[in-house]
């Protein structure tokens, strides 16, 4: 099978009949840049002027309070705008809006009606009375379905915040297409891959063969949407890209659709720096373009992404301190042959953070080696000194593991492109539900509207008696019950969520763009990790004795003599918390989970800690009740007394083995307490 | 032995080459006007032995490179020569670099052999020169300078490489003629590696509050950056050109 599109691409598996191997194409045919940034250009004039007209929107949004504009008529779906949208259609290099306007926010109701009638209501909008009229009477959402099927256990878990952030009212996200077989191949072949997978699914037609055959029809649908979307922007995305140009364009169209349908917590867009730079490589060998044209095609990208925008409620935005959405692209790393995946465009994308200025989104990830080349590590420091824009993940922990072609999606959960997805899974919150092995899973704070006692979650399990100092086995016993039983409900509650997900908000783009065979992830997560270790070792250390209020609940703690606390390199208090991390995943990898998903944990919560922390009384550890946990696998705040190494060290010990989908550590650090010199 | 320590700190990436575990140890027999850790002069500290100091630091050996490794600090270290000196011995014998930090005022030039067992094993030495002037010391610190000197002229003969330290305090050390007698003098020291100036901050402040303790530099800001080029261009700061 030979393409024109392909002409001067060294051939190979990925070009073969039926073959779809983005990884193949880019291991044939990348070239590895092992110089310095010499070679970068400044932002053009047009990339001025264009990014002055969306800063001056930015500003107009900021001055109306978060939103600029908002649609409440037209439901967003890939293809659902009669007429297309630009910035400035002159001076735009790389075009495509999610709505009809820039800035202005997509309507998406099928997560939930509710969530998108009050985000509109908040920003002084009116849902149109039709869409409100379709989505009640003949369409059911994704919310619905959940709330519809929920058990009265599995709410009040919601309810007391013992398990926080689920996405039974939001869009799951952190699903990633792999964006670059659209540039690669053309729609029209991957139509045809996944009308011949179709044919081919065959067998007793059980619920599952019913349900997976009409999932590959939905995304042949959503193909030809977002063909039909390309077209009123001018372009034929059905056959491959020719040029650079086209494939940053065609690429984009394709995550460009998964946004117009899809508000995910998490809208990622994989590792596409080193396929660029194949076709800008071509173009700049056969003259067509120059380096500053190159750059320019960049920076007009990633302006694009950080203009993505999701019409949320004001909670949401406190929750995750700000108006994140993860558009998380992957530079760098490693290939399995063991020559770096830095290409010259690896630098250009970092560039745009001084073209353009630095910018949170999208959230520029490079994965770090030490086998990465001198000239970009230099200029990843040198970016990171003035931008503080840049993420670094450990490519030599995860390569082992997912090889050399696999993406961020959100802030740490490592997927294959293309071949993995995952079941995004919020988190429990392990503090809270050790106050509730203290109490017999009565909550410490709740109380029943009621009966005006303390609200009764989990099961009546003992509680601990007596006014006596805690006994530390007595207290891992219970709690090793409490944990077993929140695993079940956890694990039992992100198993309907995203069934409801599949059947009322299925992202049929994002999975037009994997294979139909497609590996699946079971994201759970914990938060409050350090705050339950350092509770546990105040118990085993020092004398900590229960205050107990009229009711008799533990509400609060009388702590005697100092204990070990997890930050200090300190096995004493490293080992609960490596205890704890295999105790939990053990626990939820014991139960059923949804379409044969790996169960997987994560310790990352990095701004959300907060509010946990509001909804989590006074703790064995001294905390007091409403006050944060500590983000992700950080250690509690101000406690890690050794420095910044040995708290480091710490988090290290915590075994990735058992929390695949990533462990995080918020660690600042001021120039200057590195070192007195520039270099 | 055993030996008090004040605090670890597990990063120290500002007293000395590369990443260094620094160990600040308890107790200093000067009360420089300006230092920001008050809470480090009196006896007291936590004990620990030398073992124990030792295995600590060997945790973070992968993170040391070419250049990084144990800084010994306080108070004032040499108040504890001994522990410090097994500290280092051991610390050698792993193939760790070892760098102390000190004003140098225990020096006795008198009795010159009861310290060589610890300098040779030291690496490098972080000397403060507080003041050039004998009086102005005395008065900046409550001790002379004599021994400073001496010990910086002791470590020359030795071999031992050096880097010269100064706190830039507005008024009470930045005249140019002092800083140009620093330089006279550090021009006569062959084993002089680097010198660096450490601009006065005001961070140590709120712990003298907390300890009671008055603070004489009430008012005092920082250096201004035109100051601390002078002092850096007068003083000739940065590594000194290797022959």
């Amino acid at each position: 099978m030979f393409s024109k599109a392909w002409e001067g691409f060294v051939p190979g598996k990925w070009c073969e009949e039926n073959e779809i191997d983005t990884r193949d194409f880019i291991q044939r045919n990348y070239k590895e840049y092992e110089g310095d940034a010499s070679f970068l250009a400044g932002p053009t004039e047009a990339t001025k002027a264009l990014w002055a007209e969306v800063l001056d929107l930015m500003a107009q949004e900021r001055a109306k309070g978060g939103v600029l504009d908002a649609e409440t008529e037209i439901v967003s779906k890939i293809d659902a705008y009669p007429t297309p949208g630009y910035i400035d259609k002159e001076l735009e290099k790389i075009v495509g809006l999610q709505t009809d306007k820039p800035l202005k926010r997509g309507l998406m109701p099928f997560g939930g009606l509710r969530m998108a009638e009050q985000s509109l209501q908040m920003y002084g909008y009116e849902l149109s009375p039709k869409v409100k009229e379709i989505f009640t009477q003949y369409r059911k959402t994704h919310n619905d379905g959940v709330f519809d099927a929920y058990t009265p256990e599995m709410r009040a878990c919601r309810t007391s915040h013992i398990l926080t952030g689920l996405p039974d009212t939001y869009g799951r996200g952190r699903i990633v297409g792999d964006y670059r077989r659209v540039a690669l191949y053309g729609v029209d072949y991957l139509i045809k891959q996944k009308e011949l997978d179709k044919l081919h699914m065959g067998g007793r037609m059980t619920p599952e063969l019913v349900r997976d055959r009409e999932e590959v029809a939905e995304q042949i649908k959503a193909l030809k949407a977002l063909k039909s979307m390309a077209a009123k922007y001018g372009f034929d995305i059905s056959r491959p890209a020719e040029t650079a140009q086209e494939a940053i364009q065609w690429l984009y169209f394709g995550y460009l659709g998964a946004i117009k349908d899809q508000n995910g917590a998490a809208m990622s867009i994989g590792r596409n720096t080193t396929f660029l730079d194949i076709y800008i490589e071509r173009d700049l060998a056969r003259g067509i373009i120059t380096e500053e044209e190159a750059q320019e095609m960049i920076d007009h990208f990633i302006m694009k992404l950080r203009m993505v925008k999701f019409m949320r409620i004001k909670e949401y935005n406190e929750l995750f301190s700000g108006d994140p959405t993860w558009v998380t692209e992957s530079i760098g790393g490693v290939g399995m042959d063991g020559r770096s995946l830095v290409t010259k465009n690896a630098f250009r994308v970092l560039h745009t953070l001084e073209n353009l200025g630095p910018a949170p989104e999208p959230n520029l990830t490079v994965l770090w080696s030490k086998r990465l080349p001198l000239g970009f590590k230099r200029y990843c420091a040198k970016v990171s000194i003035d931008t503080s824009a840049i993420q670094y993940e450990s490519d030599d922990l995860m390569r082992p593991l997912m090889g050399d072609d696999y993406c961020i999606a959100c802030c740490v959960s490592c997927m294959r492109v293309g071949k993995d997805m995952q079941f995004f899974g919020a988190r429990a919150n392990l503090a809270k539900c050790l106050l509730y092995a203290i109490n017999g899973g009565k909550d410490e704070l709740m109380k029943d509207k009621v009966t005006g006692k303390h609200m009764q979650v989990a099961p009546k399990y003992e509680a601990v008696h007596g006014d006596g100092a805690l006994d530390y086995d007595d207290v891992i016993e219970k709690y090793k019950q409490m944990v077993k039983w929140l695993a079940k409900v956890y694990v039992d509650t992100l198993n309907l969520i995203h069934i409801m997900h599949d059947k009322y908000s299925y992202e049929a783009l994002e999975m037009a763009l994997h294979d139909t065979k497609v590996r699946r992830f079971f994201a759970t997560g914990i938060a409050g990790l350090s705050c339950a270790v350092d509770s546990l070792s105040a118990i085993k250390y020092a004398k900590v004795y229960p205050v107990r209020d009229e009711e008799g609940v533990v509400v609060d703690y009388r702590i005697e003599g100092d204990y070990p606390k997890y930050g200090n390199n300190d096995d004493r208090a490293d080992e609960i918390a490596v205890w704890l991390v295999k105790h939990f995943m053990r626990q939820v990898a014991s139960h059923y989970t949804y379409r044969d998903s790996i169960p997987t944990t994560s310790i990352l919560t990095i701004t959300s800690n907060v509010v946990y922390g509001k909804k989590t009384g006074n703790t064995p550890d001294g905390r007091r009740a409403g006050t944060p946990l500590a983000p992700g696998a950080n250690p509690m705040h101000g406690r890690d007394t050794n420095g910044a190494l040995a708290s480091l060290e710490s988090v290290a010990k915590l075994p990735y083995d058992f929390a695949r989908d990533g462990i995080s550590n918020t660690f600042s650090i001021t120039p200057d307490s590195l070192g007195k010199l520039d270099d | 032995m055993q030996g008090y320590v004040h605090s670890f700190e597990s990063f120290g990436t500002v007293d000395g080459p590369g990443i260094r575990f620094v160990v600040f140890l308890q107790g200093c027999p000067l009360r420089c006007k300006y230092c920001h850790n008050p809470d480090s002069w009196l006896a007291g500290g936590t004990p620990y032995s030398a073992e124990d100091i030792v295995k600590r630091v060997l945790r973070y050996r992968n993170y040391f490179g070419d250049e990084g490794g144990i800084t010994v600090s306080g108070g004032e270290p040499m108040l504890q020569r001994e522990f410090v000196t097994e500290i280092f011995q051991k610390l050698k014998k792993e193939g760790v670099s070892t760098c102390l930090d000190t004003s140098g005022y225990l020096f006795d030039a008198k009795r010159k052999e009861d310290f060589l067992p610890l300098f040779r094993s030291t690496d490098l030495v972080l000397l403060d020169i507080k003041h050039i002037d004998e009086e102005q010391c005395k008065s900046l610190t409550g001790k002379s300078n004599k021994n400073t000197l001496a010990l910086a002229r002791f470590l020359d003969e030795l071999g031992v490489k050096m880097w010269i330290r100064h706190v830039l305090v507005p008024e009470l050390t930045d005249r140019d003629e002092w800083l140009r007698a620093i330089r006279a003098f550090t021009d006569t020291l062959s084993n002089v590696e680097k010198i660096e100036v450490l601009p006065y901050h005001t961070m140590g402040e709120v712990k003298y509050e907390k300890l009671g303790y008055d603070y004489c530099l009430k008012g005092v800001s920082p250096p201004t950056e035109d100051r601390v080029r002078n002092a850096k261009k007068i003083l000739g700061a940065g590594f000194r050109k290797k022959d």
